[in-house]
């Protein structure tokens, strides 16, 4: 008798401790992630609110109040504008270069076996795990070895080199899930070998190459120490800012950071929507 | 060899008989080298197949039938030999330049575009004017049963719906022939019968060469006019169907069509075009002669079909018949007819399809003694090749 009256009485207590536990679990991990997020916006969260910093002195270090005053005063450090631009142009350039050679890259390794493929696949990823500070202290010597003067084009030709493996390898591993067979499909229906790619296999690895591209744009603009080593006398965004810190940082800076950031950010967002408008394309 | 024979002898049946084949492969050889070896995948196949039949190559798995194919649609250039699309040698042509249409076994929908974008590229191809277009992949939605879903996206389609978009987007274009690879293996039992039927209409509305390549064997018997039984890179028989099931060339068509009793002996005695083996008292075998002949003493093998065997418990009158005595082993009860294993005295195992009646009982059950007895003309020579 007592074991079936104290049977509902246990079936009944055990699953309400187990959902208090459980409910105590989902809390944890709900403040975790909400900590994580806290940790990883804090540094541009400082970033964006010191660009709308009072500041009097000469360091933007401590807070003084709200203006937008140094929104409408951005380019008036000249060298600061000018190593902007130098930045955008040479990562503008970089995304079509290493978007284009590294494409090319990645469809080759990803479709066909050739002689050298091996290689080819080993010296991407060697490239990608290379210490940055070798491959731009070899990079100086080069230049410097072959009499080739410093500035904007050895900057491209070092980022272009760097960039070239990433794009490579997000393009090919998604061609490596691409059907060959649906190529053949477009040739089988009467296109040549330039229209099946044209209308179907680069639509199918878009989303790779835009991701490749963005990558390149991304690493382009904030290289520090390769840009450092192939730079000779140019500057560049994240070469000023280095030179900078010594003397003190203009607000401008955390201006840009906060443009370039949020210029980012739609990039993503519209990547996103993109993809959600267009769900077949992400497989 | 023996292939090659009967193509010349048992012409195309298809409906549209023209003196040009659509599809004539040469000598046909392929050999891919792979690690250092070479795999020769397809050994010298020939064949002629006629304007608006429907021709299947059937065979086990690796066998070459997506190589063979895969020559006629220009995808891989044969190591030797030559393709020819309506007496036109095409040998190293390129697949767009080709005029055939090929259906793959993943179907290669394009993901990116909308059924009716699918259906159009190979018309865009061809420059043909916009309303024609949008009239032809009206008429071709129409005939594959998918009008109203235009603009859906292929991954919103069911397998059997894709199957669809796929042999639409091929056989829009026209195509002088349509070659298919394994098309329905991917759907279920339901969705392939029907589109077993669904893909014989269409042969039929639109009279276009189908060239199709299946495993199944109840697939190639029941749509093909005509069959190639390929093995290890060959064609072992071709004919039709019935020609096929009832006198397959040799021991492995025999074993890969239905079920096929396999027996032997040595012959005896030569009768009149026939070859006798006799066993024990009151057992004989008798056979028509293999066409490259038989002496007595030599070992003869033959099949005969499951249903062409009479299984009594009485011994039948001699006559004309085969007669052979055996021990039922096992009794399978099917609905229409009942599956008896039978081991003769010989100790061959022997399968009878017994069809049933409407109110009879088991004819035999396990432990009875029977006699297999069967007409002689329904029992055939194998050659070894
Ligand atoms: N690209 C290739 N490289 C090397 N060997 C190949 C290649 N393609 C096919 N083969 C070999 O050629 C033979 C025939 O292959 P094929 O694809 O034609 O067979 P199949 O009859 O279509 O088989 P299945 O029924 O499994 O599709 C196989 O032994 C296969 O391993
Ligand atoms: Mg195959």
């Amino acid at each position: 008798m007592t074991t079936t009256l104290s049977t509902p009485t246990g079936a009944d207590l055990e699953p309400t401790t187990r959902r208090r536990r459980r409910r105590l679990g989902d809390r944890l991990l709900f403040a975790y992630t909400w900590l994580i997020i806290l940790w990883l916006c804090v540094p541009i969260a400082v970033m964006i609110l010191f660009g709308f910093n009072d500041t009097k002195g000469r360091y933007n270090t401590t807070f003084q109040g709200l203006t937008l005053k140094w929104y409408g005063r951005l380019f008036e450090i000249p060298a600061l504008t000018d190593a902007l631009a130098n930045s955008l142009i040479i990562a503008v350039l970089n995304t079509l270069i290493a978007g284009t050679l590294g494409t090319l890259v990645g469809l080759a390794l990803g479709r066909y076996r050739f002689r050298g493929d091996g290689t080819t696949n080993l010296v991407m990823f060697a490239v990608i795990s290379a210490p940055e500070l070798v491959m731009g202290a070899s990079l100086l010597s080069l230049f410097v070895a072959s009499g080739v003067g410093l500035g904007i084009p050895t900057i491209l030709i070092a980022h272009v080199m760097f960039s070239i493996s990433f794009v490579a390898v997000v393009v090919r591993s998604r061609v490596l899930t691409l059907d060959r067979y649906i190529e053949e499909a477009a040739r089988d229906l009467g296109a040549g070998p330039w229209t099946a790619f044209r209308l179907v296999t680069f639509p199918m690895i878009f989303p790779a190459v835009l991701s490749g591209g963005l990558l390149a744009f991304v690493l382009s603009i904030d290289d520090f120490v390769i840009t450092n080593f192939t730079a000779g006398t140019t500057q560049t965004f994240p070469l000023w800012i280095y030179g900078a810190t010594r003397v003190g940082l203009p607000p401008q800076v955390n201006v840009m950071g906060t443009l370039i950031f949020a210029v980012g950010l739609l990039i993503a967002a519209g990547n996103v929507i993109a993809a959600r408008r267009r769900p077949s394309s992400a497989r | 060899m023996t292939a090659t024979i009967r193509t010349q002898a048992g012409q195309p049946t298809g409906p549209n008989r023209s003196d040009t084949p659509a599809i004539e492969l040469v000598g046909v050889a392929k050999e891919y080298h792979s690690h250092g070896d070479v795999v020769a995948a397809v050994k010298g196949v020939d064949l002629a197949i006629g304007e608006g039949e429907f021709f299947s190559m059937l065979g086990p798995s690796g066998c070459g039938k997506t190589t063979t194919m895969r020559m006629i649609a220009g995808f891989e250039d044969p190591t030797r030999g030559s393709v020819f699309l309506h007496g036109e040698e095409v040998t190293g042509v390129a697949p767009n330049k080709r005029d055939v249409n090929m259906v793959f076994q993943s179907y290669a929908l394009f993901p990116h575009m909308s059924v009716f974008e699918n259906v159009a590229f190979g018309l865009k191809r061809k420059n043909v004017a916009s309303p024609e277009i949008r009239q032809r992949v009206a008429e071709m939605l129409a005939i594959v049963d998918l009008t109203g879903r235009e603009k859906r996206q292929p991954r919103e389609l069911s397998g059997g719906q894709q199957q669809r978009v796929a042999l639409a987007r091929a056989l829009v274009n026209r195509p002088r022939a349509l070659l298919l690879d394994e098309p329905l293996g991917a759907l279920d039992l339901k969705l392939r019968q029907h589109m077993q039927v669904e893909l014989k209409r269409i042969q039929r509305e639109v009279g276009v060469t189908f060239v199709y390549v299946t495993h199944d064997q109840n697939e190639a018997l029941t749509m093909s006019d005509r069959i190639a039984v390929m093995n290890d890179g060959s064609i072992e028989h071709l004919g039709t169907p019935r020609e096929i099931y009832e006198h397959p060339a040799t021991k492995f068509v025999a074993g890969f069509i239905g079920t096929s009793n396999l027996l032997g002996g040595a012959v005896s005695a030569l009768d009149n075009g026939r070859a006798v083996i006799t066993f024990g008292p009151g057992e004989r075998i008798v056979v028509p002669l293999p066409r490259n002949g038989v002496r007595p003493g030599q070992n003869l093998e033959l099949t005969v079909r499951p249903e062409k065997i009479d299984i009594t418990t009485a011994e039948p009158a001699a006559g004309d018949r085969s007669i052979v005595r055996g021990v039922v082993t096992e009794v399978v009860y099917l609905g229409t007819s009942t599956n008896y294993n039978v081991r003769t005295s010989a100790g061959s195992e022997v399968v009878v399809f017994d069809q049933n009646a409407s109110n009879a009982d088991f004819v035999a059950v396990r432990g009875d003694h029977v006699y297999l007895s069967w007409n002689p003309q329904h029992s055939y020579a194998i050659g070894d090749r």
